[in-house]
């Protein structure tokens, strides 16, 4: 049995975030991921006008593994069908005259990461994903590049980690994508004080967390009056709507470390 | 003449329990600074900017040391000699892991908080081995140099990376092992290479951005003083390069570095002259990095005689007037003394057996006497010590300093050929053994049999009295020693060498008190700190970092 927080850092956050049921969010959902035959589509369409140069696995040019969303330029779907459609690369990425149908399965096959069964999911703008990730509440838990807290995990390079199908996870149900290890840990000290923080490793006899004021500390069990770990997750399922929630996903996978 | 703050148990356990054990405290340029009169951290690689690694800690005296027992180790993940130093920041301690991670670690547990890792670019080229030494901190802050010579700050709460900036050409095989240090606002890094016929320097970069504020080359380009020492265009690939932690006279605002061999190694007849600023010290403003002044200890080098010792410095009286010292055991078996306002050549004492040189002149120099082909050179390639750090405590008044007795090396001088990022050593040499082909030894163990024997050389510590030269005292091991060296306020020694030994001696007689087997070579000086009252002492063995502390 979790615990809910309760602490008052975080009650603005969690309001700004709650949102609907998470299968409805899902439902709304669902009318912005491609489909599973614009998927299959998209494979055909990569295995008859796009292998032969990024190979099998999508890795073959350098600086690009379309499997793994890396780019040298691209980051939102516009911006893959602005490239593909007028050629890039001063022409040794050829412009391609697909059909709307194929462009989009094309894409939907990349953001699947090539997988027939996978789900694809819509990217949008990362400059406007950036704004929301400022405005509605994200910075105020999460660190990026050095600017926020480093309460909640640090997304500097979640680009380079998370697929778009995570990410959108993440944000529509956050229970399903809480790693174990971040778990939010209550302990109450003997002398009576109460930590609240993020774990960050844990033994039989000791626990590290970050606390809720972002200081490392080491707690030894025995000297614990009360230790609770919860699978409830500090963030609450969003609120945004499915576009902004393709743009936040376009602005966390342009997140990809130092440059 | 500097006085040793002499911390009561009693005050310094109250510290301790105050001292929150958690990161917040910002490790201000002050606090650096003034790193003696907080001996519950070791805030900086040689623990203070005067790089005695001296510690005004106490609790842990003569009578209780055989109280000390394991309190936790951590093994290194990454096999190979780990050679870090950690340092330990308000109840954090932070140390790096082959090739170059850095780790934030529990001081009282040993559990890990976060680990930061960077993977060096795969032409990433050193001499002997993936090193890194360590870390420096300022403000929030940990900087990093890398085996791809670039240097890294990390965020000392959440290890993540904050920027990153090249200091020199992975594939002109530069590289830094070193941990850097910080003066002001600026963090100081030197780039190692020096098989691999790189131009040495020092750099020093913004603290804040990494922003590059001054490099100074370790060999003059065409028309700066001493470029005269080099012949054509052998200072282009000649080596000097700086790969051991300097340190730092605030009242002088002067740092000091010792500057490695000149390439190739081995062949000093392929780049005829003096060769500055190899084998020497010198004094560099940090603001700047203009040069004040240098010492060369060995012109010309055949030998490898590095000079990548750290700079001891101390305030004692010579001859009955105080004065602003620096003691150095060079690699090429003489112990020095200098005057560190300006360089002055002191005094100069082999400490080990010397043939390449008669002796010094007047102004240090020494008088060379290379041996004929084919016959012995002492000290061996591996010098009479090397980079691991020695001590200097204040109360005893003597330098403590490993060293390598009865080692020598016969030298195969031969033409190299320059190639950017390919090894430039000018030859080879092999080490003296009593019949031909029997087992030497060179850079760490290899065997846990020692079929080498001490008929190729051993380890002596020696406490030097820096007035004489001469040892006070020795403590001799069978096998040689890498051991660096850590003495305490309450006159204790702490050390170890390659059997894997960590030993605790009277600092004052030499008297062995204590002894722990740790089973893997000691290739670094241990630390000391306090975390809530308790004292404890950190040293690397092998793969594992032991942490002792009195049974409670």
């Amino acid at each position: 049995m979790g615990f809910m927080p309760a602490l008052v850092y975080f009650s603005a956050f969690v309001m700004l975030l709650v949102g609907p049921e998470q299968g409805m969010a899902q439902g709304a959902f669902a009318d912005h991921r491609y489909t599973s035959e614009a998927i299959e589509a998209g494979s055909r369409v990569y295995v008859s006008d796009c292998a032969l140069c990024h190979g099998t696995n999508g890795d073959v040019v350098d600086g690009v593994d379309l499997r793994r969303g890396v780019f040298r330029t691209a980051e939102s779907d516009e911006d893959l069908r602005r490239v593909i459609t007028t050629g890039a690369a001063e022409g040794r990425m050829p412009a391609f005259n697909l059909s709307l149908v194929d462009l989009d399965g094309a894409i939907a096959y990349i953001r699947a990461g090539f997988d027939p069964e996978g789900i694809a999911v819509k990217v949008g703008d990362p400059a406007r994903g950036r704004a929301i990730f400022q405005a509605d509440g994200c910075a105020s838990c999460h660190r990026v590049n050095g600017q926020g807290p480093r309460t909640a995990p640090d997304l500097s390079e979640i680009g380079l980690v998370r697929t778009p199908a995570v990410l959108q996870r993440t944000l529509l149900n956050p229970s399903a994508a809480l790693l174990p290890i971040n778990r939010p840990v209550r302990a109450v000290t003997g002398a009576g004080e109460t930590i609240r923080g993020r774990r960050l490793n844990e033994d039989t006899y000791t626990v590290q967390l970050i606390d809720s004021e972002e200081r490392l500390r080491s707690l030894v069990k025995a000297d614990l009056a009360e230790y609770e770990v919860s699978s409830t997750p500090i963030m609450r399922p969003t609120a945004l709507s499915s576009d902004q929630v393709a743009d936040l996903v376009g602005y966390l996978l342009s997140l990809r470390g130092l440059p | 003449m500097r006085t040793v703050r002499h911390v009561p148990l009693l005050a310094l356990a109250v510290v301790g329990l105050l001292a929150p054990h958690h990161v917040g405290a910002q490790v201000t340029y002050d606090r650096i600074l003034n790193a003696s009169s907080e001996p519950e951290n070791w805030l900086t690689y040689n623990g203070t900017y005067m790089s005695q690694r001296h510690s005004g800690l106490r609790q842990i005296t003569a009578t209780n040391v055989g109280d000390l027992e394991s309190k936790w180790v951590l093994q290194n993940q990454v096999f190979g000699a780990w050679q870090s130093n950690p340092i330990v920041v308000d109840g954090i301690m932070y140390v790096t892991q082959r090739p170059n991670d850095v780790m934030a670690v529990d001081p009282v547990t040993g559990r890990v908080f976060w680990i930061y890792r960077h993977t060096p670019a795969e032409n990433a080229r050193v001499c002997c081995g993936a090193n890194n030494r360590g870390v420096a901190i300022l403000d929030d802050k940990v900087f990093m140099g890398t085996l791809d010579a670039r240097l890294v700050a990390i965020d000392a709460t959440n290890g993540k990376p904050l920027w990153e900036v090249e200091v020199g050409d992975v594939s002109a095989a530069y590289s830094i092992t070193m941990a850097p240090l910080v003066v002001k606002d600026k963090v100081i890094v030197g780039v190692g290479g020096g098989e691999y016929g790189i131009r040495g320097f020092v750099a020093a970069y913004d603290a804040d951005t990494g922003e590059e504020a001054w490099r100074f080359y370790t060999i003059p380009g065409p028309g700066e003083p001493g470029h005269e020492t080099w012949d054509g265009d052998d200072w282009e690939h000649g080596g000097a390069s700086v790969w051991v932690t300097g340190s730092y006279d605030p009242d002088l605002n002067l740092t000091y570095w010792g500057v490695g061999n000149p390439g190739p190694d081995w062949n000093p007849g392929q780049r005829p002259g003096d060769n500055l600023y190899s084998d020497s010290v010198i004094a560099l403003d940090p603001d700047t990095g203009e040069l004040v002044w240098h010492f060369q200890f060995t012109p010309n080098d055949g030998y490898d005689y590095d000079s990548v010792q750290v700079p001891v410095l101390v305030d004692i009286e010579w001859n009955g007037v105080p004065r602003r010292l620096m003691l150095w055991a060079n690699r090429n078996g003489y112990f020095y003394v200098l005057d560190r306002v300006t360089g002055e050549f002191l005094t100069g004492t082999p400490f080990v057996r010397v043939n390449w040189s008669s002796g010094l002149t007047e102004t240090g120099r020494p008088i060379p006497t290379p041996q004929p082909a084919g016959q012995p050179t002492w000290p061996g390639n591996q010098g009479g010590t090397n980079w691991y750090p020695p001590s200097f405590s204040p109360l005893t008044g003597l330098f403590y300093v490993s060293s390598w007795e009865d080692y020598a090396t016969i030298y195969r001088p031969e033409e190299s050929v320059f190639t950017p990022g390919r090894a430039f050593l000018g030859g080879g040499f092999d080490v003296l053994t009593p019949t031909p082909g029997a087992p030497g030894v060179g850079i760490g163990r290899t065997n846990p049999i020692n079929n080498w024997t001490d008929a190729v050389g051993h380890g002596t510590l020696k406490a030097i009295d820096p007035r004489t030269g001469e040892a006070r005292w020795t403590f001799e091991q069978f096998d040689v020693s890498d051991g660096g060296m850590l003495t305490t306020a309450s006159d204790l020694l702490f050390t170890g060498g390659r059997e894997g030994h960590f030993h605790a001696l009277d600092a004052r007689t030499g008297e062995l008190l204590w002894k722990a087997s740790l089973g893997g070579q000691i290739v670094m000086a241990p630390i000391t700190y306090v975390v809530d009252g308790r004292q404890y002492v950190s040293v690397i063995s092998g793969h594992t970092l032991v942490t002792f502390g009195l049974r409670d």
